[in-house]
This record gives C-alpha cells, structure tokens and sequence, in this order.
C-alpha cells in the first residue's frame, strides 16, 4: 500500500514545449500521486493547456518524457495506449461535447464503442452519469446547444466519466460559471473525489475553487513548475507566485479557505 | 460463468454475484438481470464476497434492476435487499441517487393518428416556406437599403473589403475556371467534329464553339465554379461569425452587419463574375481553335475568319450580360445562408451544403429563363 501511494500516476519529466521560437515549458516536472486533487495555475499563456495536451498524448513535446501510471506514454503500442486512454476522462474548455449528438448520445458514445450492450442498459448508464453530475433527467435529450454553461459543463463531465476513470483532468472547470455553479461544481468535485476514489488533475484561474478542492498546486512560472501544498505556496516568495496567491482578489478566497 | 447465482435461501433470497463485474462484461451482467424473477418476497442478500473489480456502471443497473422488482428502504417493502460480502463503496452512493431515474426519463410518447400527423406536417411546411419567404424578402430589402444608403454615404461602400474579395473571389479563381472553360471546349470541339465531319461541315466546329462557349458554356461553367468556390466560402465565412457572436458584436458597436459583411462579398463578385467570364470565354475560344488546328486543319487565321462570320453582334453580349445576375443570386443565397446559422457548428455544414446546392439551382434557372428572354427578344 505505502508502495502504491508513493508511486505517481503522472509523471511529468523535464518536459520541452516549443511553437517556433518560442519555449513554452522548458524543463518541466510533474508529479501527482494517487488519489489527490492537483491544481494547475500559471499565467495566460503559460502552457496550461499545452500541458495537459501532452499528458493526454494529443501533441508530441520536443523534449522529455510523460509517464501516466509509470509508463512512458511515446513508447507504447497504439493497443496499450488505447488502454490508457479508456483509463483517463477528459472535460476541455468550453466542454467539446458532439454538437450532432444530444447529451445522452454523448454519454454513451465510448460506452457504445467499447463495450456492446443493449440499448436499456445504455439508457439507464446515461441516467447514472447524469445523476452523478447531478443534472436532471431531461438533459438526456437535450441537445449542446440547448445547455447553458454550467450545465455544459456539468455534461462534459459526464461524458468524461462514462469509461469510469480513474484518473479525471479538467481544463478549467468552472470558468465562465457564476460563483453558486462553481461552487455547486467544487462541492459535486469534492463528492466524486471522495465516492469514486478519483484523481483529479485541474487546471484552474478560479482561486475560490482551487483552494476548496486541491491537495497540492503547480504553478507553472517561466517555463517550469513549482509544486507545493497548499499552505506553501501561499508561503513561496517568487514575485509571480506571490502576486498571485496575495493579489487583491485572492484574499477573499484564502480568507475562505482559512475560515 | 455466470455473474449472477440466485439461491432461495430460507424465506429469502441470495443472490451470488460472481467473477468479473467491471465494465467490460457489462453485456452479460444486462443479459443475467433481465432473466431474474418477477416474483421475489422477503429478503434478499446480496453477496459481492465473489465478485472481482465490481465497476460503477454494472453496480447501477443491478439497483435499477432490483428497484424495477420492487426492491425498496422502507421496512414495509416487498422485498428487502441487504448487500454483504464487502459491497463495493459505490453501492452506498448509488443507493443515494433516485432509483426511478430510468423509469423517469423514459418521455411520453406523443404519437398522433397518421392522417393528423400527416397534415400537421404539411402544416409545418407551409407555415416553415412562409417565415423563410419573409426571410428572404426581409434580407434583400436590407441590402436595398444598404445599396441606397451609400448613394449618400459613399463610407458605406466600404471599397477596401471589395477589393479584398474581389482578389478572394476572383483573382485566384482564374486558374481553374481558365482550365476548365479550356478543357470543356476541346471537348465540345471534339464532339461536334466527329459529328459535322459525316456530313463534310467540318467548318461549322468554329460556329459551334464560338456560340456555344460565348452564349452559354463561359457564363454558365463561371458562375458554377464561382458559386462552388465562393458561395460556399461565404456561407461558412460569415456562418463562423455568426457561431462566435461575431455579428452580435458588430452590431453592438453600431455596424450594420449587411454593410459590412454582405454589400462587400456580393458587390465583389457582380465585379468579378463578367470578368471572370471574359477570361472563360478567350480560353474556350482557345480550346475550340486549338482542337480545330489539331483534329481538322483548320489554321487559326481561318478560324478567326469564320468565327468572325458565325458571330451575330449580340452573341458576345448574350453571354456576358448574365453574369452580374448570376453573380447576385451566388452572392446573396450565400450570405444569407451564412446569415441564417445559429447556435450549432452542425447548422454551419447543413447551410453552407445548401448555399451551394441552391445557388447553382438559381443560376441554371435564371439561365433558363434568359434563353427564353432571348428568344422572344431576339436578341
């Protein structure tokens, strides 16, 4: 057990980001162990996406390696890769749900490819990804575009959890929610966190949501990342780090995490 | 194996569950649970002490199953389920959510006798041709409007757009349609020699191709490419923009989005569709004169001589004065199908399929209805 704890699910090993000139990581490492909530946070620009990007194998980097669950994810066989993709869900930005498909078809989508199975249990399993999110019944045959941006999101996370990962990355989960859906969407988090023993990897702006949820931060300033827990990254004196963490708007959502 | 084993067990049940209850044999767990009995009292006990890596998915479709039967928390209920042998943690979870979730969904069916349905969709479409006839009238009122506004405000006229279009839509078309005006009339040329040459009228290629390619091919072959190429290009164009509230911002900052989106994109092309066509028209001469010199001897300078001879005055002209039509209706069927897109990137494909197919639908007809102008014009 003590063995499995220590060992990291992603692994993230001097990591060289180039577009062109210009060097977006430049020797990053990552490390989140199992079972933990980890945020991201860096400066627009900074290579969030990018990151996750390439943990997720959708872009090659120009240096150093990514491991997810001890494995170097450039040398595998597009079976084992296949494998691990089924293992991680995904929600994106603005929730890259299938437009043609309504909510429910979306669910159901891996499901459908993956594993065959009648077209009840496939009805009922949407039904189980929508309650987990906590959206109603009626979604299901709603369509993206009827959803707002909370229920979007809310969706996109569904989808992310029809294979039943085990480990979640969310980009940006709650930007562009108003502050009850972002919190509604840290407490639903915090409960499949807990429920569900998932490991989640999120990048995140919103301090409020970051200090309620994460176990530990990276902060990614010039090109590297700087890992601490919570309470020491507020402590860290790296001008950026401690604009950020001090600035006029974060001290409500400390004072929150404090209190 | 089976992953389900039910025993009756004294006055209850027992219900084994075994081998691998992940997500992979899903398939099987759904078959097993439809085959479990209607008729179950008492308790039922749930043993999971065999049951390997029991995922969220086969747990959820078990308690649904079970809810179906009957199974409830209330101590009164006809069948009492109590899971033991180490349930997986997702059992509490999933007993959390409302069970009747599936039965819920199910929507009410809202089947009509055929004939009303029949009729209310008849209904439909008459009522869906009505708003888009409004639609359209409405959009070419706009671009009226426009058109009258920039006779008092030349700004409206917006000429560096027009010429970024015109070089879009026209300057870098001349390649394909000049291949294509070409390859068509050698084809024509061809054709019409085989022919003529029986009856030793091989002369009369020159008047084939002359006429056919200034009266008809030129025009028709241009605006077809150019409703390929650019209707296309502004439907998904201005559709994209509309997708990123785009047009709304426009708007918002007190732009007439007609003015600036549409005046450009259409004006540009009544510019550059004759043109177009002047270009197709030199090049479908070339093509005929080429294959005349080759397949029938017939040195250019005769050629010259007898296309001179075939051409009536108007004949240049009958092809040439259809381009700005053609060009209007490409240009505005266009925009206005990109105009119409909303809410989904799934609209953008379906309106920009339909700029294309209805645009070149429109110039073929408007080029029906020339030739039956022309003919009683005599022109």
């Amino acid at each position: 057990m003590a063995d499995s704890i220590s060992t990291p699910i992603v692994r993230v090993h001097g990591l060289v980001s180039r577009f062109g000139s210009q060097v977006v990581h430049d020797g990053l490492d990552l490390e989140v162990r199992p079972n933990e909530i980890f945020g991201v946070v860096g400066g627009s620009g900074s290579g969030k996406s990018v990151l996750l990007r390439t943990i997720l194998g959708l872009r090659r980097p120009q240096g150093g390696s990514v491991e997810l669950y001890g494995r170097d994810i450039q040398r595998l066989s597009p079976q084992e890769r296949l494998g691990l993709v089924q293992s991680c869900g995904v929600t994106f930005q603005n929730g890259a749900l299938i437009s043609s498909l309504n909510i429910a078809q979306n669910i159901q989508l891996p499901l459908r490819e993956y594993y065959p199975m009648p077209e009840g249990a496939l009805d009922a399993i949407a039904q189980l990804n929508l309650s987990l999110v906590g959206l109603p019944p009626e979604a299901a045959g709603k369509y993206p575009a009827q959803l707002s941006g909370g229920m979007t999101k809310r969706a996109a996370l569904a989808r992310a959890l029809s294979l039943e990962p085990k480990l979640l990355f969310l980009d940006e989960p709650t930007s562009g929610l108003d502050p009850i859906s972002a919190a509604a969407f840290d407490e639903l988090l915090l409960y499949l966190h807990a429920e569900l023993k998932l490991t989640v990897v999120m990048i995140t702006h919103d301090l409020d949501s970051l200090f309620r949820t994460c176990n530990r931060v990276g902060v990614i300033v010039e090109g590297r990342m700087i890992t601490e827990t919570l309470a020491g990254i507020l402590q860290n004196t790296h001008p950026w780090i401690h604009d950020y963490f001090h600035g006029p708007r974060a001290h409500a959502a400390e004072q929150g995490a404090h209190g | 194996m089976n992953a389900l084993t039910l025993q009756q067990d004294g006055e209850g049940w027992r219900l084994c569950l075994n081998g691998d209850w992940s997500l992979a044999s899903i398939g099987q767990i759904d078959r097993e649970l439809g085959t479990l009995p209607g008729a179950m009292l008492g308790t039922l006990i749930c043993d999971w002490s065999r049951a390997e890596q029991p995922g969220i998915a086969p747990v959820w479709l078990l308690l649904t199953r079970l809810s179906a039967l009957g199974a409830g928390e209330s101590p009164t209920a006809e069948l009492r389920v109590r899971h033991e042998g180490g349930p997986p943690p997702t059992v509490a979870l999933l007993r959390k959510l409302t069970l009747d979730r599936s039965a819920a969904h199910a929507a009410p069916s809202t089947a009509m006798p055929a004939i009303e349905s029949a009729v209310g969709e008849l209904g439909r479409w008459v009522v869906l041709q009505g708003v888009e006839a409004r639609g359209v009238l409405g959009f070419l009122g706009r671009i009226a409007a426009v058109l009258g506004e920039t006779f008092s405000r030349p700004r409206a006229l917006r000429v560096p757009s027009i010429a970024r279009h015109i070089y879009e839509t026209g300057v870098t078309a001349i390649p394909i349609v000049a291949l294509i005006a070409f390859l068509i009339s050698v084809v024509v040329a061809y054709l019409g020699a085989q022919q003529l040459r029986k009856f030793g009228g091989d002369i009369f290629v020159v008047d084939l191709v002359t006429i056919g390619v200034l009266r008809e091919m030129g025009v028709l072959l241009t605006a077809i490419i150019v409703a390929g190429r650019s209707g296309s290009a502004f439907a998904a164009e201005i559709g994209v923009m509309r997708l990123n509230d785009e047009v709304d911002a426009l708007r918002a900052m007190g732009f007439n989005p007609i003015e600036l989106l549409v005046m450009p994109r259409v004006l540009a092309l009544v510019i550059v569709l004759p043109l177009l066509t002047v270009i197709a028209d030199a090049m479908g001469l070339a093509g005929g004169a080429l294959l005349s010199l080759i397949e029938l001897h017939i040195p250019p300078a005769q050629f010259t001589v007898r296309l001179q001879e075939a051409l009536a005055p108007t004949t240049y002209w009958a092809g040439l004065v259809k381009a700005p039509v053609f060009a209007l209706l490409i240009g505005i069927v266009g925009a206005y199908r990109g105009m119409q897109v909303r809410e989904s990137s799934r609209e953008l494909g379906r309106l920009t399929t339909v700029a294309v197919v209805q645009s070149i639908f429109m110039v073929i007809l408007a080029d029906a209805l020339f030739a039956v102008l022309f003919e009683k014009l005599d022109f």
